[in-house]
Order: C-alpha cells, then structure tokens, then sequence
C-alpha cells in the first residue's frame, strides 16, 4: 500500500490545487465581500449593510434590472424546454436508432453549436435573422438561444441513454407495450437523471450567455447579462456587485442541484449494475 | 462502444423505424438557424459594404482585400501588407496559446491530485473546480476587473505587505488580457484531464516502478502518454474559445489590447459598421478553428488505427 501511493502521488500536486482553486475563486469572494460595503465608494470598507441589495431591488434601476431578470428567466425557461425535447428525441434516434448512412454527419450537426466559436455563431445568426428580415427583440434571443442549448442537453441525455441496456425495452416489447408505452413507462423514467441534467445545463447556459445575445438582442430588449455589460461600462458600481453575487448564487445552486441530480443518477445505475452482476 | 453495443443486441428496436422522425427536429432546427446562417456568412463576406451596417447584393472582393493590403486613405495608391489585422491575428493566437500552456501547467497537477483522491473526497474537489465552471463569465470577468484595478484590492494587499511601493498597473494591459484568459478557461482544462485520469489504470506506474522507473519518468513515459487523448481535448477547449475571446480583452484589455473577436465585434456593434468585413474576418476565424479540429480528428484516427 505504501509503495502503490509511493508512485501514485506527486510532491507540489497538492499546492497546485490549491493554487488552481485560490484563483478561481479569490476574485468572485472578493466581490461577494465588497457587494455587503456600506460606503458608496467601492474602493473603502465601511461597515457590513445590505443598502445595495436593497438598491438592486427598489432603487433607481431596480426597474431596468427587473425586466431584465424577467426576460432573462422566461426565455431561459423556454429555450431550456424545447431544446430538451428537441434533444431527448435526438438522442433516441441517434442512441436506438441503429447504423445509418450520415450517422457521423447528424453527430457532427448537433455538436456543431458547441464546435463553433460563439462569436461566429452570433455573427452568423444575425446576419441571418437581418436577411430574412425577422424585427430582433425577444423571438430573435429565444431563437438564438434554443439552437446552442441543444447539443449542452444532447450529450448528458445521450450519455444517459448508452447505458441503459435494451433489454427493459425488449422486455416491454415482448409485453406487447407499444412505442410509445415503452418510453413513457419504461425509457424515460430510466432517462430522468440524464434528461434533468441536459435541462438543467441548457438553463444555465441559456440565462448565462452574453456573446450572441448582446449581437441579436436589437434595442429596448436586455437580459441581465446585457444589462449588467451595459452598467459596468460606466463603472463598477457596488449595486451591480450585489445583483453579481445573487446571480452567482443562483448559478452555484443550479450546479448543487445538477450534481445531486446527477449523483442518484449514478447510485441508481450502479446499484443496476450491481444487481446484474449478482 | 456501449452504443455499438446496443445497436447490435437491439435488433428488434422499437424507435429504429421512426429514427428519422426523431432526429428531424434537431437537423432542422441547428440547419436553418446556423448552418444556413455559417453559408450566409461567407456569402456576406464576398459582398459589397453598406455605410451604416448591412450590405449591398454585389460580388466584392474588397472586405478580404481590406485585411491583406493597405491601399491608401481613397484606395488608389499601390497596394502594401496591411499588418494590422494579421498582428491582431498572430496575437489573439500567441495569447489563446500562452492562455492554454498556462491552463495545463496548473490544470494538470489539480486534475491529477483530483483524481487520485479517494472517491467520497473527490466528489468535493471536483464540485469545488465545477461550480466557477458554470458561473457567468461576464461576471467572472468583471470580478477579475474589480480585483486587479489600480487602487483595487489585489494592489492594496500587495502595498500593505510592503511587497510593492507604488500600485500595480495591470489593468488595460496584455498581461491582464492573458491572465483573464486564463482564469476563464482553467476549469475547461481541469474537467476532461480529469475524466482521462479517472480512467487511467495505476498497475501501469506500479509496473514502471517495478523496472525502477523514477517518479517523474513514470509521469513523463507512462501517464502523459495514455491520459494523452483527456490533455489534447483540454487544451482545443481552452485554445478555441480563448481564440474568439470577446469579454476578456473587452472589459480587462484597453483599446491597444484588441483580439479578433473585439476586432469582429467592432464590425457590427461599434463604429467600424462594416459588415463584409467583419464577415470575412469571422470566416477566417472559423477556417482556422476547423483545421485545428481536422487536425486533432486526424491524429485520433492515427492513434486509434497504430
């Protein structure tokens, strides 16, 4: 045992790590703490208050923030619902579809919003959606925002989906069940973990993008990420730490749940597997 | 492999006949709204510019020309290397890979010591390095702005530790380009060399070990080679967006600081409103992303095959 952990760990590997996690995270705690400053300048501490949360909610641009929140969550919302219909019946035909000519091509199609970088897809789309002449505002973003949310749902969902075995569907077809009884009974339940996962990143990276919404957004139209790019253009104001912090916790609290999501996932498929052995 | 798998078990499959309904939406969706878009793109690049944004449906080759050559204030002069854009080009590149050498220095060692944890601990370490994963960029980005600004924190810890006697100017500097970099995409790195080490069999250092192989030459020799596949997927995940990087040199870098993508930006949002051209230059980009990707293809294809 000793000579076995002898070659598996490495001096200085343990201060990298912690190296690696001080600067990820020094710079976002450092902005936490400053978001609880009493004094108007961001510069001198003046005592623990909560005056700019209060700020972000009833102050002067309270009602620029709001709206924007609430574009923010209902198209975050919707994108995150179609692109993970869109994407479970995407990995049901690329996973239980068997061989078919242009396999590779569809694989390399629903990656291709993550393959292209996302100022080329803002680009793109906007030179898209002028052409056609569709008025940018809301639908434009909501759009936008289904296409690159596919593939982040695809993957886990399809991921999800290779290890399940055929035989529950075999199983259920030697039953007589229909096609659509087989997924509604027995594949989706088993696809849950995986579909949450794909739903909940979809979300996230939905509400998180700047880059093809600020391209795509036209005026009057923002999101929070826009809004927040608009006002720290002026500045770093200790309001917009505030709204940082909770939209930081927002985002740390989607990932907790994803990743408990994500870990019954595992217990379940293990403890399958287990059975299978046995 | 588990889908080969279950190709060949499923032969009765039951969604095997109505693959094609299935995976229709997702074609048409990503083809009209981007691949179509891409097409466009290039066509757009080959057009004519209108003065405030868009274009006029005429073939030119003007918005390439305007990136190789610099024809004069009224373009009737003989024609010399604009250099310019290609200096914008070679140093968006220069910094995306400085940005990913820095990433796999750090990122390597902490996937490593991640993976080598026993596994309730390592559920820990791997949601610490997650959870900066997901949060907003554009907030990230900012934070780093807060911190290293003149009369920020990072500079009045360094002055109250007598480190330094005046304040640091990082912001508004390559450095500060580079360092935003690299703190962007550092959990792009550590994830996936993560999930190769995780798989890594640790018999194969034992045996090494056996033939008395030195603990840095089993790293060298044994372990570089086989996570091999986890590093190079790593390193295209921090290079290429690094590569189109907007927010980065936006809020941390200066008006001297340009990449491309500020570069592409400026064509359709800013004052520049040249639409060809930031057409063009985006193609460009995307050109030297997939052979970036052609390449890696290759070379797993090679390895896999040898």
């Amino acid at each position: 045992m000793a000579r076995n952990s002898a070659v598996r760990h490495y001096p200085g590997f343990l201060s990298a790590t912690l190296a690696c996690l001080f600067i990820l995270y020094a710079p976002l705690v450092v902005v936490m703490g400053y978001s609880f400053n009493a004094s108007q300048s961001i510069t001198v501490w003046g005592g623990f208050s909560l005056r700019w949360y209060h700020e972000v909610f009833v102050g002067t641009e309270s009602a620029k923030f709001k709206s924007a929140a609430w574009n923010s969550v209902t198209i975050a919302t919707a994108a995150a619902i179609l692109s993970t219909s869109i994407a479970t019946a995407a990995a049901l035909g690329m996973v239980r579809g068997g061989w078919f000519r242009g396999k590779a091509l569809s694989f390399a199609l629903l990656t291709m919003p993550i393959m292209v970088p996302e100022i080329v897809t803002a680009v793109a789309t906007l030179i898209f959606f002028s052409a056609i002449g569709l008025v940018l505002g809301y639908g434009s973003i909501l759009i936008a925002h289904v296409v690159f949310c596919i593939p982040f749902a695809f993957l886990p969902i399809a991921a999800r989906l290779q290890g399940i075995e055929p035989h529950y569907e075999e199983a259920a077809q030697d039953l007589y069940a229909d096609r659509g009884q087989i997924f509604r009974h027995v594949l989706l339940p088993l696809m849950m973990p995986g579909v949450l996962a794909g739903f909940l990143l979809a979300f996230i990276i939905s509400l998180d993008d700047f880059i093809i919404t600020n391209f795509i957004k036209g005026s009057g139209v923002e999101t929070l990420p826009t809004a927040i790019f608009g006002a720290v253009k002026q500045g770093i104001k200790p309001n917009i730490m505030a709204l940082s912090t909770l939209l930081l916790l927002v985002s740390s609290l989607f990932v907790s749940v994803s990743y408990m999501v994500g870990s019954l996932g595992n217990r379940g498929g293990r403890s399958r597997s287990g059975k299978r052995g046995s | 492999m588990t889908g080969a798998g279950n190709d060949r078990l499923n032969r009765s499959g039951a969604f095997r006949s109505v693959r094609t309904a299935l995976l229709l939406p997702s074609w048409l969706v990503i083809g009209v709204f981007l691949l179509v878009p891409v097409f466009l793109m290039l066509v757009f690049s080959f057009l004519t510019k209108e003065f405030r944004g868009g274009v006029i449906w005429e073939f030119s080759l003007a918005a390439y020309d305007q990136f190789i050559f610099d024809r004069g204030l009224f373009g009737d002069e003989p024609p010399t290397i604009e250099w310019t854009y290609i200096t914008i080009f070679c140093r968006s590149i220069l910094q995306a890979a400085v940005a990913t050498v820095l990433c796999l220095i750090l990122g390597f060692p902490t996937a490593y010591f991640i993976a080598t944890r026993d596994s309730r601990h390592r559920m820990v370490w791997l949601f610490l390095v997650t959870v900066p994963y997901w949060v907003n960029l554009l907030i990230r980005t900012v934070s780093m702005k807060f911190l290293i600004r003149d009369n920020g924190p990072l500079n009045e810890l360094l002055l109250a530790l007598g480190a330094i006697s005046q304040p640091l100017t990082l912001i508004n500097t390559d450095f500060a380009v580079q360092l935003g970099l690299f703190y962007s995409y550092l959990p792009f790195m550590v994830l996936p060399v993560y999930a190769s080490v995780e798989r890594y069999d640790f018999s194969l250092s034992e045996a090494a070990a056996d033939l008395y192989a030195g603990r840095w030459t089993i790293l060298r020799r044994v372990v570089f080679p086989v996570v091999r596949p986890g590093i190079v997927a790593g390193c295209i995940l921090v290079f290429i967006p690094s590569l189109g990087a907007f927010l980065a040199p936006d809020l941390l870098g200066g008006a001297k600081n340009f990449m491309i993508g500020s570069l592409i930006e400026e064509q359709f949002k800013g004052n520049a409103g040249n639409w060809p051209f930031g057409a063009a230059v985006a193609m460009i980009l995307l050109s030297m992303v997939l052979i970036a990707l052609m390449i890696h293809a290759r070379q797993q294809s090679r390895t896999e095959v040898g």
